[in-house]
């Protein structure tokens, strides 16, 4: 399946959950949120959450700002 | 000052500095920039995650005991914000949010229209709402009723410096908020601080002035006794203006004396 990670394409196995996509971008994960289609997803429900074709993750964290 | 400390949202603060973060050169002199300028609420952006970026702003502000207050910059729309509000409160663990909601790029001005949508929203959602607004009474008046913890009105446009430009409105804000006026935005050196204290207002906040400065951390330090001297001189309550001179010293009781003499 097709699906956006921060901007990016990627191709992932039909079924992949939340949590290994963030795996794959950070090892600890503190201080990260995730949102799919611009639906924050709480953390203890990322390895629950199955992504599907096209759909738009955003993973985020604190920045320098302000 | 331990006997004038000031309060948002139910947490009660002895520094009266709100620091932003963006801006510094380099993480250790943001962190020396901190400490100088004694701040205990400092401002993080909500960004995509980059695997490549070494060291963290968190990590600076966890070992400094400084309390995170992200914020929604780059946001146009109340949509927009409320999303990066909830993905900060999720991030962070923190309900509090300063909330910038812009018109656009080249002025980075309040959408007025967006930020009291979206403050009501997010105070609805259970956040300590802390807006960055314009300089508008009424505005002002606006977020507090729909529930904001602060008004944090802009001295004049993000970065540039220009002070407070409408010292009058500030004024005004003051005088009917309910909840603590912050200055946010404009500050370019110690003496726009201290305008803002001396105006009444509860709090500065900053971020260009001290991370862009020649000498971040000697701006902070100056910052921080800036906006001390400036709450000082609010609650000492300066003396009215006068259009002519009134003497110091005692009129009566002076020599009668030649004044043409002694030569000299």
């Amino acid at each position: 399946m097709n699906i956006s990670v921060n901007g990016e394409a990627r191709v992932l196995a039909a079924g992949t959950t939340l949590d290994v996509v963030v795996t794959e971008l950070t090892a600890a994960p503190s201080g990260v949120a995730a949102a799919v289609n611009e639906t924050v997803v709480p953390r203890s429900q990322w390895p629950g959450t199955r992504l599907g074709d096209g759909d738009r993750v955003e993973i985020l964290t604190a920045v320098q700002g302000g | 000052m331990a006997d004038d400390r000031f309060t948002i949202g139910g947490t009660t603060f002895d520094s009266r500095l709100i620091m932003g973060t963006g801006g510094a050169p380099s993480l250790d002199v943001l962190e020396r920039s901190l400490v100088a300028s004694g701040t205990e609420l400092t401002t993080v952006a909500m960004r995509r995650l980059d695997p490549t970026v070494q060291g963290s702003v968190l990590s600076v502000l966890n070992r400094l005991g400084i309390r995170v207050l992200p914020n929604t910059a780059g946001c146009f729309t109340a949509g927009e914000a409320v999303l990066t509000a909830r993905l900060a409160r999720e991030a962070l663990g923190t309900d509090w949010i300063k909330l910038e909601v812009v018109a656009d790029e080249r002025t980075l001005l309040p959408d007025a229209v967006e930020l009291l949508d979206a403050a009501e929203a997010l105070v609805d959602d259970g956040f300590t709402v802390l807006p960055y607004t314009n300089d508008d009474p009424v505005l002002a008046r606006k977020l507090e009723d729909v529930g904001c913890a602060a008004i944090m009105p802009l001295g004049s446009p993000i970065g540039s410096g220009l002070g407070i430009r409408n010292p009058h409105n500030f004024q005004l804000i003051v005088e009917q908020a309910g909840v603590p006026v912050v200055l946010d935005a404009g500050a370019g050196t110690a003496s726009d601080a201290a305008l803002a204290m001396e105006l009444g207002c509860a709090a500065v906040m900053l971020a260009s002035a001290v991370t862009r400065a020649q000498e971040p951390v000697l701006m902070a330090e100056a910052m921080r006794h800036a906006v001390e001297a400036g709450r000082l001189a609010y609650r000492a309550g300066r003396i009215p203006r006068r259009h002519f001179a009134e003497a110091s010293s005692p009129v009566t009781g002076r020599a009668l004396l030649d004044p043409e003499r002694p030569a000299f």
